[in-house]
């Protein structure tokens, strides 16, 4: 009677095994220690962040070999752009990598600007709300990363305070851009709404409410002896395997490498802003885990910078055939355009009205040609490589995620580990299902 | 506005589709050569649907390039034999530079690109295709973005090859192409010769078909909302 | 599910019943079916802020086998929709199934090769809950919803021959469990409204005139 179908390969007899009491198996099959199993994690587990499917080969407790399979949140985003105006994109890259909504709008919103040639043109205000919204984005990304990392690693009140903390920011966000998550706020251009005066006080008094929370948990979690012992010399993987699987973030931080675009390839305006890249050297789960404890740190400089930088000024570029053409106001039933600018299209302006009618029905035009933008995201390089012919519609967006390039990583750091490393090895990458399948 | 005898309750009863015409064509690349609305056959006569587009054509930019695209493209060729085979094409365009190449070098190229002490491109940021249907024979490009971290600077490897064509794989030299690649495969059909594992990796195993290019349909349905159908996106009117 | 299902039609059986179904709806174990954004925000629903413990439902069960609600959070591809019915397959009757926001529902803005137009292709969905995401505060009306719909469900063969014998009498109540808007749940008054307007038929203009009345510009009837 057999109850794990078992097969002779060039490697010994390898077992897949799909259920069934655990001691008939093993009874039935000779109690030697180099017996494979095939276990199947995923798609749907509570530690795949998401839905990642590995498949592992174990040799007891330890990983000979790991398969990670994605491609089970695919949307086609990429090909659904393609039938979409420039502006309508941004809806639709927003929901790629849904912990960072703002930095997926920001770096296609960048691209098209690139491919416009506004980049100069944006306006100082816009930049600044740009800083000062992707750094909070920043914050709220690794908070869920702390928070998913602690209960997979067994700190479950860790998940918690995680997403206590990252209300606020959500507050923050829909005070400003109606929606706590996938915004839609920045547009090629500038950014779509401004900021209202009670969305400020409010990043200001999360200013001071962070860091004590950040103290907290690290002290939960640092001199924590069972953290310590899952996460350090956990899942290593140093800066030669880094570059080589095109691993950027703070994995890469993690290993040694200070390498963070927002020093070495500035855009919208951070070479202004003063902050440190975090390091680590030990290239293991605990050097993640503190690079970006100190990175959230480094964002809340950067949020207060930003704060005290901005000044009254236009949040859209100036340009009448690119800027999109509402003038948002709350009137009596809700928010919409405000009246005077529907009088101004309506009863005084030609040119208005036509800049409107054609802004809306057809987009704006972009000139062909194509461009690369990278941006530094929460987990490494995003990358948007926008392809125009010429048209109101992209010919081709390809977003080059990080979490689809950092979850090679996988085996490299799994292999020859215990399978419970697997997990902290996979969680300390932060990956996001829908940034990886798009 | 309800009629006193609507006894349905307020919910909409189907009717039968009113507005767009759902049997249209699916609408093939966008930005359509002739044409001003992406409709054909209707009873249009405002003359936009006569209008034909020049089609861009990318044209190699003349020398000096300017910034450092001079030091990268001298750089290459000092080190690399077969540079004037190989190279087809150089376009600077928007502060990028854009090598055009043949694809059989691609895998000799990257390796120079990441060795040679004036290029130093370590790291591959990142390979994707780009469908460049109703181009010429060799439609389908891979698109290959290589960042120094040394010089702190950006550059785009492009190959074409036609759609039953293939590309030598760089991943020997850059192994985050892994995936990339098989992403591309996936999405456009192009086969990299000597990959180690080239498979689907975004749509099931089993698929038929590669999504990405311009002649696969979008795929959508028709959607009732409130009465009316509404067609999926690529068969509805576009303004272009 | 046992000795309770064969229990004769009649008042025994109607108070099991009540008693199966109040234990059923308040302790719904939850099958962690994140995909997409909207398992983030089934996770902040469960968070602190928005907290699902207050129902008992804090706890999300990792295995299909001991839960009895799947929330299908987030985009469901075409890859995934053999994994969704397997899981689907794997839990035990009773089970019940919420389709959380508008990807799972119809396909949401993807209208596309690569998503299934609303997981009811797959699976039997007892409630459907639009949004992109859906804040978790609608996510906890549709959990309130379910809730009503499960306290009226009948219990083994017996319970749905009453069931069929209510209805065959007319004596179904008006307004289908879980089909009153939440607004107007919570009070008396506003129920009894409700519920003559469906049976009149005209619940989606009493809303719009409820509606219209909060309007300032339309409060004196409208200029």
């Amino acid at each position: 009677m057999t109850y794990a179908g078992e097969r002779e390969t060039t490697e010994g007899r390898v077992f897949t095994v799909t259920g069934g009491d655990w001691d008939t198996i093993t009874n039935n099959i000779d109690p030697l220690s180099n017996e494979k199993i095939v276990v199947n994690m995923g798609p749907q587990h509570p530690s795949t962040h998401g839905v990642l499917r590995l498949v592992l080969e174990l040799e007891g407790e330890t990983v000979t070999e790991v398969r990670p399979v994605i491609g089970y949140l695919h949307t086609g985003i990429e090909k659904n752009l393609e039938y979409r105006n420039w502006t309508q994109g941004t809806t639709f890259v927003t929901r790629a990598d849904y912990l960072a909504p703002l930095f997926n709008e920001a770096g296609y919103c960048f691209a098209v600007e690139k491919l416009l040639g506004i980049t100069d043109q944006i306006t100082e205000r816009a930049n600044t709300i740009r800083v000062l919204f992707m750094e909070l984005n920043r914050i709220s990304s690794h908070l869920v990363w702390i928070a998913t990392t602690g209960m997979e690693l067994g700190a479950i009140s860790m998940m918690l305070y995680g997403f206590r903390e990252r209300e606020y920011i959500l507050d923050i966000f829909e005070e400003t851009t109606g929606l706590r998550m996938n915004h839609a706020y920045f547009r090629p251009g500038g950014v779509a709404q401004d900021i209202p005066d009670s969305a400020i006080k409010k990043i200001r008094d999360f200013l001071v409410y962070l860091p004590k929370k950040l103290k907290e948990y690290e002290d939960m979690l640092s001199g924590q002896i069972i953290w310590q012992e899952r996460t350090q010399g956990v899942a290593v993987l140093d800066v030669t395997g880094c570059l080589a699987l095109g691993i950027t973030g703070p994995v890469l931080r993690s290993a040694g490498l200070a390498w963070d675009l927002r020093k070495t390839m500035p855009y919208a305006g951070y070479e202004d802003y003063e902050f440190d890249v975090p390091t680590a050297t030990t290239a293991d789960v605990w050097g993640r885990y503190q690079v970006r404890m100190a990175e959230m740190r480094e964002s809340l400089k950067i949020v207060e910078q930003a704060l005290d930088r901005l000044k009254p000024g236009p949040i859209f570029v100036a340009d009448k055939k690119i800027a999109w053409p509402a003038q948002l106001a709350v009137g009596i039933d809700g928010m919409g355009n405000s009246l005077e600018h529907v009088a101004k299209i309506m009863g005084q302006s030609m040119e208005s009205l036509i800049h409107h009618f054609k802004l809306v029905t057809e987009g704006f035009r972009v000139p062909p040609g194509q461009v690369y933008i990278g941006i530094e995201h929460p987990r490494g390089e995003l990358g948007v490589h926008a392809v125009s012919d010429g048209g109101t519609h992209p010919y081709r967006v390809h977003m080059r995620d990080p979490s689809f390039v950092n979850l090679q990583a996988i085996p490299a750091m799994a292999e020859g580990a215990l399978l419970a490393d697997v997990i902290a090895g996979g969680a300390s990458l932060d990956p996001v299902m829908g940034g990886c399948d798009r | 506005m309800t009629t006193p005898e609507n006894s349905t309750g307020g919910v909409p009863v189907s009717a039968d589709p009113v507005g767009a015409d759902i049997d249209a064509p699916a609408q093939t690349p966008s930005s359509p050569r002739k044409g001003m609305f992406g409709i054909t056959g209707s009873g249009d006569v405002s003359g936009f649907g006569g209008l034909v587009r020049r089609h861009p054509e990318v044209v190699g930019s003349p020398k000096p390039y300017g910034s450092f695209f001079d030091e990268v493209t001298d750089a290459l060729e000092e080190a690399y034999p077969g540079f004037a085979d190989a190279i087809e094409k150089v376009v600077v365009d928007r502060g990028e530079l854009t090598l055009h190449v043949k694809a059989e070098k691609i895998a000799e190229i990257a390796q120079i690109m990441r060795d040679d002490e004036g290029l130093r491109f370590e790291l591959c940021s990142s390979v994707s295709g780009v469908d460049y249907l109703n181009s010429d024979a060799r439609r389908l490009h891979v698109v290959y973005h290589l960042t120094s971290m040394t010089y702190r600077r950006r550059v785009r490897v492009e190959v074409a090859v036609p759609v039953d064509g293939t590309v030598p794989t760089v991943t020997s030299v850059y192994p985050t192409a892994d995936w990339q690649e098989r992403e591309t495969y996936d999405m456009f059909g192009v086969v990299f010769t000597g990959h180690p594992n080239l498979t689907r990796i975004l749509m099931p195993d089993d698929w038929e078909g590669h999504p990405q290019r311009k002649d696969y349909p979008l795929g959508g349905v028709a959607v009732e909302y409130k009465g009316a159908e509404i067609p999926p996106p690529d068969q509805r009117r576009v303004y272009q | 599910m046992g000795i309770e299902e064969k229990l004769p039609a009649g008042i025994l059986l109607t108070s099991v019943e009540k008693l199966s179904n109040w234990a059923r709806k308040s302790s719904f174990w939850g099958a962690t079916f994140g995909l997409a954004c909207c398992a983030i925000e089934m996770m902040a629903a469960g968070g602190p802020h928005y907290d699902l413990g207050r129902w008992g439902m804090e706890v999300f069960r990792a295995s299909p086998r001991q839960a009895d609600l799947m929330i299908v959070a987030g985009r469901v591809s075409q890859k995934m929709a053999p994994v969704v019915r397997q899981i689907y397959d794997q839990m035990p009757e009773p089970r019940s199934v919420i389709s959380m926001g508008v990807c799972a529902s119809s396909g949401g803005m993807f209208n596309n090769y690569a998503i299934v137009q609303g997981v009811d292709h797959i699976v039997p969905v007892d409630i459907y809950l639009p949004g992109c995401p859906p804040r978790p505060e609608m996510l906890i009306d549709a959990i309130l919803k379910m809730r009503e719909k499960v306290m009226a469900t009948p219990l083994g063969p017996n319970g749905r021959k009453m069931l069929e014998a209510r209805k065959a009498a007319g004596q179904m109540p008006i307004v289908a469990p879980g089909a009153m808007p939440s607004s107007y749940r919570v009070d008396k008054v506003r129920r009894a409204e409700w519920t003559q307007a469906v049976k009149d038929g005209r619940e989606e203009q009493l809303r719009i005139e409820n509606w219209m009345k909060l309007q300032p510009h339309l409060r004196e009837g409208g200029k």
